[in-house]
């Protein structure tokens, strides 16, 4: 009796046919029974196994497509609401088409030769040519970055990073830029900065790369040096580049509606949770590890800006409190997939009160107009928290560094490994580097061959009826 | 004919209406319109660039009245719309020529 009971279960066990994680581990502790079973051929066991790996790698995929639709959704609506908030009424839609824009020339520079410069082998710098127009891009996954996805799933999620770090610069430069110049710079810079440093951190063989071998094992989860430090840093070249708009600092030029930018900072937290759980490129326990840090470090970043703000302006502004969110987003972007919940609290109040001193005092006594606070929020906020990542990353989070027997090797400060944050020190001023350098040689090409800003008359009636031929918020007396 | 023109605490446009309507005023325009008078402006800060924000948002009402209501009127709107500090709002009253209606011609008071 006990026997047939066994056989009924074994049977209905093999009956499923999209089998889930419990029921594989189910499965495997019945396996003595499995053996005195005459009914199960070896082969079932191997289809058992095959079905196990595809329901663990159909749980992945779907989580990884999810985040990447969440990081989309950071960029449109989530930044450009954001930025076009902060503007005034004439530059609203010249802003967020700066955002848009991206989603579309970046896809298709990402599908001619974006990815592979990224991701393709090459040197310890750049990637190669072979996945030029997505060859050998497919369904089969690319097991040296994520095993259990197909690769089209990677590069599709990777793409959504190349958008969004392009787009983050446009704050330094808006209301002033012609978009033509906007749009080339763009496309060279995603060639010349961002793919380099993306394939130094995350390439396979590159120089920075922590789990793949890299010369300087930089801890980077999911774009702290790739992709804030690079766009905060080329921001602030932008901004002393083209000087400053019209009037500033002495004509007002207050956000033409908050309410905007606070949807669209609520976007970005959102999204932000595809940015640094989806960084763990599955969907177990490590991507939990890094929503929960994300989302703590946000929190305690609001809470630090709103009470620096609070204390030394005598209000805490609803400006205040969305800036301070993203400063903390920024901050535990490379830590995310690394640090405790408490650690990533640290570095959330940390960044929050940094960046709060960033945009209200430094910016001021140093005279830039970075208009919308690029450099003072991702290049401050990605520095903090490319070297806290140093500091908190820990092996009983994440054991990505193994010896030669398997062992987890120590990451972070708190872990004993004092050398971490140098070697954090170095990625951040690789990333500088190469921001500061490819950003001024584009600048400068660009400047030479179309010219970077508007006219002065086209500056003073906004970008929106000079660039683009309409308004964000039309009024005539047809419209009514 | 008389023409008023309030300009008023936009919180206080309900209380307005109401008190006018009361005294048999039947129709009126209402502008929302910015402006200062002795009334200081306030200060706003976005990350820590100060504001003065000197013209400060009101509500314009305009009448026009029979003479005889003018009085009433006044003392409604005042009546309504004071709370005793600076920034209460202005009545200015100013002669009318002529009133048309646009649907039958009607002339004068008849068309109020």
């Amino acid at each position: 009796m006990p026997r047939i009971c066994r056989r009924l279960l074994l049977a209905c066990l093999l009956l499923i046919p999209s089998l889930n994680i419990a029921v594989a581990q189910s499965a495997e502790s019945s396996a003595p029974a499995i053996s005195t079973a005459a009914t199960v051929s070896p082969e079932r066991i191997t289809t058992l196994e095959k079905q196990v790996a595809d329901a663990k790698g159909s749980a992945d995929n779907a989580w990884m497509l999810v985040s990447a639709a969440l990081v989309l959704m950071m960029t449109g609506p989530g930044l450009a609401l954001f930025y076009g908030g902060l503007v005034r009424k004439k530059n609203v839609l010249s802003t967020m088409m700066q955002s848009f824009a991206m989603m579309a020339v970046i896809t298709v520079l990402w599908a001619i030769i974006g990815y592979s410069l990224a991701f393709g082998s090459g040197t310890g710098f750049i990637g190669g040519f072979h996945h030029l127009f997505l060859s050998g891009v497919g369904a089969a996954p690319n097991p040296d970055y994520a095993p259990t996805i197909p690769q089209q799933t990677f590069m599709i999620y990777q793409l959504m990073f190349a958008i969004i770090t392009p787009a983050l610069i446009t704050g330094a430069f808006a209301e002033r830029m012609k978009f033509s110049a906007m749009a080339v710079f763009m496309i060279l810079w995603s060639i010349v900065v961002y793919s380099p440093m993306a394939h130094m951190v995350w390439g396979k063989g590159g120089i920075l790369n922590a789990s793949l071998g890299g010369r300087f094992p930089t801890l980077d989860f999911a774009g702290g040096t790739v992709v804030h430090i690079t766009s905060g840093v080329s921001a602030l070249v932008c901004a002393l580049y083209l000087g400053k708009r019209i009037g500033y600092p002495s004509e007002q030029m207050p956000p033409h509606s908050v309410v905007l930018s606070f949807i669209g900072a609520c976007m970005l937290w959102v999204g932000w949770f595809g940015f640094n759980a989806g960084s763990a490129l599955s969907s177990g326990s490590l991507a939990t590890s890094a929503f929960v840090a994300t989302h703590f470090a946000a929190a305690a970043a609001v809470v630090g800006w709103s009470a620096a703000e609070w204390i030394l302006h005598g209000k805490p502004s609803a400006l205040g409190a969305i800036s301070g969110a993203v400063a903390g987003l920024v901050a535990i972007t490379p830590a995310s997939g690394f640090v405790s919940p408490t650690s990533a609290l640290i570095i959330g109040l940390v960044a929050g009160v940094a960046c709060f001193f960033m945009v209200f005092s430094v910016k001021k006594k140093l005279g830039y107009d970075d208009s919308l606070d690029a450099f003072g929020v991702h290049g401050a906020g990605g520095t903090i928290g490319a070297i806290l990542t140093g500091v908190f990353a820990t092996r009983t989070i994440n054991p990505i560094l193994h010896d030669s027997e398997g062992a987890a090797l120590s990451l972070g400060f708190v872990d004993g490994n004092f050398g971490q944050v140098f070697y954090q020190m170095i990625g951040v001023a690789i990333a500088f580097a190469l921001a500061i350098v490819g950003t001024l040689a584009i600048l400068k090409l660009v400047d030479l061959v179309i010219g970077l800003r508007v006219s002065n008359e086209d500056e003073l009636q906004g970008l929106d009826v000079t660039q683009h031929g309409e308004e964000g918020y039309y009024w005539e007396a047809s419209s009514l | 004919m008389t023409k008023l023109e309030a300009v008023i605490q936009p919180s206080k446009l309900d209380a307005v209406k109401d008190a006018l309507m009361e005294i048999g005023v039947d129709g009126m325009t209402i502008l929302e319109v910015r402006g200062h008078g002795r009334q200081k402006g306030h200060t706003e800060f976005y990350r820590g660039r100060e504001y003065t924000v000197d013209l400060l948002p009101k509500v314009k009402v305009e009448v026009v009245l029979d003479d005889a209501l003018v009085e009433k009127a006044v003392a409604a709107i005042v009546g309504a719309a004071r709370s005793g500090k600076i920034g209460d709002g202005k009545i200015f009253l100013s002669k009318i020529d002529d009133a048309i209606r646009i649907r039958n011609e009607e002339r004068g008071a008849a068309a109020l």
